[in-house]
């Protein structure tokens, strides 16, 4: 266990505040059920998303060390800890960029001078998924001893999405052996809600891309590709697509609803973040989890299994 | 993992005749085709340099046309013209009339690092595409894609305020592009939330459209990005040979 991740410094990012506010909610629920302590980081900005690197690299390694830089310089925060996939993976490109290449570190000191600020240091925090917050910050057997509502009978496939594991050099703690995350088979998801009693199917899309980078731009292909992984949750007996991104979660959402509009294929699995199931597990209500809020009607399946 | 090789016989200059005998010898059917010759004289001896000096394409040079890149390819598995490999090949020896017969395609790269995990090289073929369909847009080969408009519209956003607002974002992306924002399947999706949601939800995603959430004491980052900007776009004109608009 690592008592640094008891209290971390907070950034829920953009999405979190809209279309993922369910997962932002739900984080701040199981959070608070399990004595660990968020600090929201002051006066945040935008990480950059899947979108400014494609205008200018640099500019969203600025965007994220900004980020880094309140939590480090303005806070005293040792952890920042990230639950939406993008913006733990352009606080984590940050974080490596900054540390191998000189002339992201003179672009991102010359803005920051300019802006006003300190500028940030490599090294100076560790930046976490919400996945390492709770499962090195708690632990499987602490989970499984708070457990009220055992998810004893939901069948779930882990999906993690792209941004979590790829590219592997900027998440140098992954791949380490035991205990460490993988970059090609991850399994924090899995380990947690095995902990809070779910069954775990063999989901070999874990890591597939749900085209959430062009989920309106190029709505075709991001529908192919979400369907393939539906289908392949289905097949694999799960009924429910536990996620821990809100681009993945709405990509999914959005895209079953529209294969079943424009394609005519029509899929029955539901779509929940993990902390809204942590959070079924440790006995909080699906409004306050903010169940109610999904495209997928997750009330109706945690019905079917009596967990509501 | 299967091999997806690129022939370089188009299937246009394949012939293919019923009934031909040349010398007395039955060259009829398909066991005995004919390609059409063809002889590639215009090479652009700068485009690797070019595609390098955009953002992305720096490493273009290492690559080594393994195919990792293309085998690992989410968006190759559901279309086999998308081949990352095969325009590396094109922009590397320079055949600019080749890699622009599969313009309209190369900005579909979803950017899920599949490629970049795969590559034994380090060449970020995900930053390749990239730099490669900002090339195209630059050149006037291709007008803007919907994906670049979206990323603007994003960034836009961004240096603005130093925050997006989703609704705001694709509001402003779909007058941009001039699609009705009344798609069949996102009225099914405000339908299906809204069977569910309390007042309350609607009421701030009201006004969260009103007042649009900032970064406090932003203009000087936005400033500072803005002329960073500006200064790089110039000189990735520059390297491009193309006149600078402002």
């Amino acid at each position: 266990m690592k008592t640094e991740y008891k209290r971390v410094a907070y950034y829920p990012g953009c999405a979190l505040e809209g279309t993922g506010h369910a997962y932002n909610k739900s984080t701040r629920e199981v959070g608070k059920a399990l004595g660990l302590e968020l600090d929201e980081v002051k006066n945040w900005n935008c990480c950059g998303a899947m979108e400014v690197k494609n205008i200018d690299p640099k500019v969203q390694t600025y965007l994220s060390s900004r980020v880094l830089s309140i939590a480090a310089n303005e806070m005293g925060a040792q952890v920042v800890m990230a639950p939406c996939n993008g913006c733990y993976h352009n606080l984590k490109k940050a974080e490596h960029e900054l540390a191998h290449d000189a002339g992201s570190r003179d672009v991102v000191d010359r803005i920051s001078r300019k802006a006003g600020h300190a500028t940030y240091a490599a090294g100076q925090v560790e930046t976490i998924h919400a996945l390492d917050w709770i499962k090195d910050g708690i632990g499987e057997v602490e989970l499984k001893r708070r457990v009220r509502n055992s998810l004893k009978g939901l069948k779930i496939a882990n999906y993690y999405g792209c941004m979590y594991t790829r590219p592997r050099h900027i998440f140098p703690e992954k791949d380490q052996g035991a205990g460490t995350e993988s970059t090609s088979q991850p399994h924090f998801m899995d380990d947690l809600l095995a902990a809070a009693g779910a069954e775990n199917v063999d989901f070999p899309l874990k890591t597939a891309c749900c085209g959430g980078a062009h989920v309106l731009s190029d709505s075709d292909t991001s529908t192919k590709l979400v369907l393939n992984i539906l289908r392949a949750a289905e097949a694999a007996g799960a009924d429910v697509i536990a996620t821990e991104c809100p681009t993945c979660h709405s990509g999914l959402e959005m895209h079953q609803v529209r294969a079943e509009k424009v394609l005519g294929e029509k899929t029955k699995v539901r779509m929940l973040y993990f902390t809204q199931l942590l959070g079924i597990a440790l006995g909080l209500s699906p409004r306050k989890l903010s169940v109610h809020e999904n495209v997928s009607d997750g009330i109706a399946v945690l019905k079917e299994k009596g967990l509501a | 993992m299967p091999i997806h090789e690129k022939s370089l016989i188009r299937p246009e200059n394949i012939r293919a005749q019923d009934k031909l005998i040349v010398d007395g010898v039955d060259v009829s059917g398909h066991w005995s085709t004919f390609i059409e010759p063809r002889v590639v004289t215009d090479y652009n001896e700068r485009l690797e340099e070019e595609i390098a000096a955009l953002p992305g394409g720096e490493l273009i040079h290492r690559c080594w046309q393994c195919g990792s890149c293309t085998n690992s390819c989410t968006v190759n598995a559901i279309n086999p013209d998308f081949n990352p490999r095969y325009w590396i090949y094109l922009i590397r020896t320079g055949m600019e009339s080749e890699l622009l017969r599969d313009k309209d395609i190369i900005w579909q790269c979803v950017s899920c690092h599949k490629c970049t995990y795969a590559c034994p090289r380090d060449v970020v073929p995900e930053g390749v595409m990239k730099a490669t369909a900002r090339w195209l847009e630059l050149q006037g080969h291709t007008p803007k894609s919907k994906s670049a408009i979206f990323d603007e519209e994003f960034t836009e956003q961004v240096v603005q305020t130093g925050m997006i607002e989703d609704g705001r974002v694709i509001r402003g992306f779909f007058a941009k592009t001039g699609q009705p924002l009344l798609q069949n399947w996102l009225v099914e999706i405000a339908k299906r939330v809204a069977r569910r949601l309390p007042v309350m939800f609607g009421l701030r995603m009201g006004l969260a459209a009103l007042f649009r959430p900032r970064t406090r004491g932003w203009t000087k980052a936005r400033d500072a990005i803005t002329e960073y900007v500006e200064e790089q776009e110039a000189l990735q004109r520059k390297a491009l040979g193309l006149r600078n608009t402002k």
